[in-house]
């Protein structure tokens, strides 16, 4: 009985393990071949125009651009596994400290915004579409829809820069800019946040409408539960899986916006330090910070799916394809 | 006269698992042959099998006698072609985006298909199962369920098959639209070429429809002959439950 | 495809969208003039002359607003098809290919639509220099992946769909397929995903210009102007008004039309709740009134819409067990659910009389009552139990809630009465989640429930319609076997003649919302019915016949 419960177990582990494999490969090749894709002499891209032959020939030493295209791939690779990513043109500093100067400020800054999402959105998607469930509450309905689709129209660098006009530059409430206290932390997060919250919500309350159409729910209305113990026995667990899968990706993607919040709040995170990267074209870092965004947003997913194996042991039986 | 269908030891499984264990059918020419099971029985495996819809592990599939996997590739094409399959739901068998006239031109023609190259075939098809000719510009919504399955009958017999096969056409259907699409094959054994495998877990209709049953158990054949023989004085354990389970039958009693 | 009918949101989103076009196409010309003109008073605040203030450089806020909107419109465009047209081709193209290929490649979608596809637009970005080709390139190519699986998913649907299968064994060629059958079928949920590309691509490459990595001074779009004024905020916080407004505006008419398109393709009909009169929970039952189940008059009907049910009148005596008979749309299943209690709040309901014993059922009777009293068994399609709990907790329910037992009383008495419905194992059922279970065992165990909770009706929805035959001879014994040992009444809905004939006392042969005649098991035997439907129903269900041949041979 026991070798049957484990080895669901054991080939999920497989699979993911192959899944996080495959990602970090993925990963690797393509953040290798960001300097190789360069139109032209990526050396001299790097240099600008004005330097000379010898600034030139010291970055094509550099990036390893002299060597044939295996043996780089080997060398990264090989800086990889000891976790050498290079040094920065830009500072001289090593490419890992810089990073792990920044990690800190965006994981915080993620962590904050995915937690509040979460709590917010999924007890209000469930209690919207509960209260509305066959047609009771239209007014609701449209409430919920009016509001969710109005911030859902307003990307997240647009209700940045409005937050900051008014809660910094008008009511002084909280600072506009940097990353020095925890008041300087708010305007970010509420950024940050305020989207996904409206995307998740709306996902959630669609999930549980579609829950609540169930046959089991119907069986379970036959057996007059109360409505308490109906929402939190009978729906929320069937909710809480397609909820999760999808607001994985979501969250995932919230990455990225935090790459554009970070701009607007000179927040020192990574997104900060990808963009100045990419405008001083230091290669090195912006290698690196690709990898490491990379890696949480593979993180996020593995989590969401042991999350999800743990909730409800059937999803792990469902292999991809 | 040589079988339209026969299949000689056919074994099929999916993944590990076994689905038809040695599986010997035959369906004489113009002969409506019924095929009962359960569900898991096989008897849905068995049709897609024939059609090459699954591949056997094992086992020959001869139509009018010619092995389907020993001829080229061509011919197995033309093969093909003279054995038609109608699958059980009428709703996702007919394109949405296809008229009627389309649908039938393609049967005709899979390459050109243009209903305007056929236009005579395609009414008479159609008038086989009592639609009329402007059907043929019409979109399968404009249909009930009992009319698409009609129209799947006639895209069925447009190609004048040797064989056709249909899957538990009647089962998601009312029973007064179910009587309707009998009828209408009965009216169609009689004036039809072709050879009918009939599979159905309604043995009633069976035993309105065919002349010949096949009753399977477990991917087995546990009982074949004529379908009054068969009914009246059953061999296998399993068919006299099966029979016994019909209710309005001799056997069937619940206490 | 649908009604033609405009909403309001299709109206809006029309309107606004066409109103943006004009200001894309007019707005370079017309306002070129202020919108690059260095004028003395840079940095002016909202005023007469300049509406929104001007920038450091003295030009019209407004002015370049709407001007930025050409070449926002232009690039969100070329980017959309980009992603759009590479989706689709990838999509299709991985459809097309071998099970191998196709199984790795879907792998590899999977894994990049994981990453935020700003971040892989950055990778992009940081190859090619920054600027307007470089932006649509980068955000174009990064919104390919997710646009690819879309298509993936939606061309795997409709291959594996029964036409596309008919359409190989006639040996219709695969491009043909293609062309004929699945990109028609696709067309219009990729249109309406298109509108998502849109909105996306539009707000991700204001993101890049407004990062400084898309477009470039001396060119502008509404996420540089947006990024210029950000450094200007604290003198000239109107400056950030012009493109925050465009881009939501944008963004909320390409939404709009979205919305509008995906609610013309899929039609959900959601209907407001009916409000039911009050009603008292018990009503008395007359002294000469000996039946358990009284249904006078009753209609159920969508409001101002069609009436489903129309006027039907019937009586359970206790422990007797009458069948609904009828085909689909008959009504039957509603008549059921009205005397369950349990139907749906979108319907309108009405009847002179509609009691269980005293439960008004057209009141709000207390749940422990009904729980106890009425019993529901449905159709079992797979899905009547709830797939993420244990079979205990779910058949122990009832006990729990209404009957106040504890868990272990109540899982040893469902225990015995599963062993007593010939369910093996019935301990280690409990433990397991309905999928472990056939179907017939599953509607075993909702009987078997029925037998512990000893109700007064029985409410049976088709309970053995999607069971095999010798399945539902096993399920039909048990119901047989509960209405003998406890005399249970029962209202039992099916289809099939020949089941109602063997295990109920009356039959009512329903249609079109009313019941056409009143049968016994004896009359439908021997085949003494006198209304044409009940006939031509009788007809149209070809009977077994193993009857010894009668010398007609």
């Amino acid at each position: 009985m026991t070798s049957v419960r484990e080895r669901p177990w054991v080939r999920f582990g497989l699979q993911r393990l192959g899944g996080l494999l495959l990602s970090f490969a993925v990963l690797v090749a393509v953040t290798f071949v960001i300097v190789p894709l360069i139109p032209g002499d990526p050396a001299v891209a790097v240099a600008g125009l004005e330097a000379d032959g010898a600034e030139i020939a010291r970055i094509r030493q550099e990036l390893g651009l002299d060597q044939p295209l295996h043996v780089q791939f080997l060398d990264y690779v090989g800086g990889l596994l000891t976790l050498d990513l290079g040094t920065s043109f830009a500072s001289g500093q090593d490419v890992a400290t810089v990073i792990l100067a920044r990690l800190p400020f965006t994981a915080e800054l993620a962590l904050f915004a995915i937690t509040l999402v979460l709590v917010i959105s999924v007890p209000a998607g469930m209690f919207v579409a509960f209260l509305t469930h066959g047609g009771r509450r239209p007014w609701l309905d449209h409430l919920f829809n009016v509001v969710t689709s109005l911030v859902y129209a307003v990307p997240q660098y647009v209700m940045a820069t409005m937050l900051v006009v008014v809660f910094a530059v008008g009511l002084g409430w909280f600072p506009a800019a940097g990353a020095e206290t925890v008041s300087s932390l708010v305007l970010p997060t509420l950024a940050l946040m305020l989207l996904p919250t409206c995307v998740v919500s709306r996902v959630v309350r669609r999930e549980t409408a579609v829950v609540l159409d169930q046959d089991y729910i119907r069986t379970a209305r036959g057996w007059r539960i109360g409505r308490l113990r109906l929402f939190g026995r009978y729906v929320l667990p069937n909710v809480i899986t397609t909820t999760l899968t999808l607001s994985g990706l979501i969250l995932a993607a919230q990455l990225g916006g935090a790459v554009v919040i970070e701009t607007v709040f000179a927040f020192p995170g990574l997104g900060q330090g990808i963009v100045e990267a990419i405008l001083s074209r230091d290669y090195p870092v912006i290698r690196g910070t690709i990898l490491v965004l990379g890696l949480m947003a593979t993180l996020i997913l593995v989590v969401v799916d042991v999350i999800l194996a743990v909730i409800d042991p059937r999803s792990m039986e469902d292999d991809h394809g | 006269m040589t079988a339209t269908l026969e299949t000689r030891g056919l074994h099929v499984s999916f993944g590990r698992t076994p689905v038809l264990r040695d599986v010997n059918v035959t369906v004489p020419a113009h002969t409506a042959v019924g095929l009962v099971g359960e569900s898991g029985s096989g008897k849905s495996t068995l049709g897609k099998t024939v059609v090459g819809i699954n591949t056997p592990r094992q086992g020959q599939v001869l139509v009018h006698g010619e092995d389907v996997f020993a001829v080229s590739r061509r011919r197995r094409a033309a093969m093909r072609r003279q054995v038609q399959y109608i699958p059980q739901d009428p709703f996702s068998s007919l394109s949405p985006r296809r008229t009627v006239g389309q649908t039938l031109a393609e049967a005709l023609d899979p390459v050109r298909a243009r209903p305007a190259d056929h236009e005579e075939a395609i009414v008479h098809a159609l008038e086989q199962v009592r639609l009329d000719a402007g059907a043929m510009r019409k979109y399968p919504h404009q249909f009930s369920g009992g009319q698409r399955q009609r129209i799947a009958i006639a895209r069925a017999l447009v190609v004048q098959p040797r064989l056709v096969i249909a899957d538990e056409i009647t089962s998601a259907l009312d029973v007064s639209v179910q009587a309707e699409i009998v009828a209408l094959l009965r009216s169609l054994e009689r004036t039809m070429e072709a050879s009918l495998l009939f599979i159905s877990h309604n043995l009633a209709v069976v035993q309105a429809l065919c002349e010949h049953v096949v009753v399977m158990y477990r991917g087995a054949i546990v009982e074949q002959g004529r379908v009054d023989d068969v009914y009246r004085d059953p061999k296998h354990d399993y068919t006299r439950t099966l029979l016994a389970s019909v209710p309005g039958s001799e056997g069937f009693h619940l206490d | 495809m649908g009604s033609g009918r405009w909403t309001a949101s299709m109206i809006g989103g029309v309107v606004l969208g066409l109103g943006l076009v004009a200001v894309a196409v007019v707005a370079p010309i017309a306002l070129a003039g202020p919108a690059a003109q260095l004028s003395g008073d840079a940095g002016q605040g909202p005023g007469p002359e300049h509406l929104l203030g001007t920038d450091n450089l003295g030009r019209d806020n407004l002015a370049r607003a709407l001007v930025a909107t050409r070449l926002t419109l232009l690039m969100t465009t070329a980017t959309t098809v980009v992603a759009v047209v590479g989706g689709i081709v990838v999509g299709v193209g991985i459809w097309l290919s071998g099970p191998r290929v196709r199984k790795v490649a879907l792998r590899l979608l999977e894994t990049a639509v994981a990453y935020p596809s700003l971040v892989f637009a950055l990778v992009i970005a940081a190859i090619l220099r920054p600027g307007v080709v470089s932006s649509v390139v980068a955000i174009g190519v990064a919104g390919i992946p997710s646009f690819a699986r879309l298509t993936a998913n939606l061309a795997a649907k409709i291959s594996t769909s029964d036409y596309v299968t008919t359409a190989r064994l006639l040996g219709v060629p695969t491009w043909a397929i293609a062309v004929r059958h699945t990109l028609p079928n696709m067309a219009e949920p990729l249109l309406i995903l298109a509108t998502t590309v849109f909105a996306l691509s539009m707000v991700e490459l204001s993101a890049l210009s407004f990062i400084g990595l898309g477009v470039q001074s001396p060119s502008y779009d509404f996420g540089l102007l947006l990024n210029e004024s950000l450094t200007q905020i604290y003198t000239q916080p109107t400056s950030v008004v012009g493109p925050s407004i465009m881009i939501v505006l944008t963004g909320l008419a390409v939404m709009l039309l979205g919305d509008a398109l995906a609610a013309r393709a899929n039609p959900r009909g959601v209907r407001p709740a009916v409000r039911r009169p009050s009603a008292p929970a018990v009503v008395p039952v007359p002294a000469d009134d000996g039946a358990l189940v009284r249904v006078g008059n009753l209609r159920v009907g969508v409001p101002g819409g069609p009436e489903l049910v129309r006027g039907v009148s019937f009586t359970i005596e206790p422990g007797e067990v009458v069948a609904l008979v009828g085909e689909s749309g008959s009504g039957k299943s509603l008549t059921a659910m009205s005397v369950a209690g349990l139907q749906s709040e979108e319907l309108e309901m009405h009847a002179d009389v509609l009691r269980v014993g005293e439960l008004n059922m057209l009141g709000q009777p207390d749940a422990g009552r009904l729980g106890r009293e009425i019993a529901v068994v449905y159709q079992d399609p797979g899905s009547t139990f709830n797939p993420s709990l244990r079979m205990g907790v779910q058949l122990t329910e009832v006990l729990r809630s209404h009957l106040g037992m504890g868990s272990g009383r109540a899982r040893k008495l469902v225990t015995e009465a599963l062993a007593r419905v010939n369910i093996s194992e019935p301990a280690q059922r409990l433990r397991q989640h309905p999928h472990k279970l056939s179907g017939g065992m599953r509607q075993r165990c909702m009987i078997a429930t029925t037998m512990v909770t000893t109700p007064k009706l029985i409410v049976a929805d088709e309970p053995t319609t999607a069971l095999d035959v010798t399945v539902q001879h096993e399920v039909l014994r048990q119901f047989r076997r509960i209405h003998r040992e406890q005399g249970t009444a029962m209202l039992f809905i099916s289809h099939d003649l020949g089941v109602v004939e063997a295990l109920c006392d009356r039959i009512l042969v329903m249609k079109e919302g009313e019941i056409v005649e009143r049968l016994t098991p004896d009359r439908l035997r021997s085949r003494d019915v006198h209304h044409p439907y009940t006939k031509a129903l009788m007809e149209a269900v070809p009977v077994v016949d193993v009857a010894p041949l009668q010398g007609s041979a």
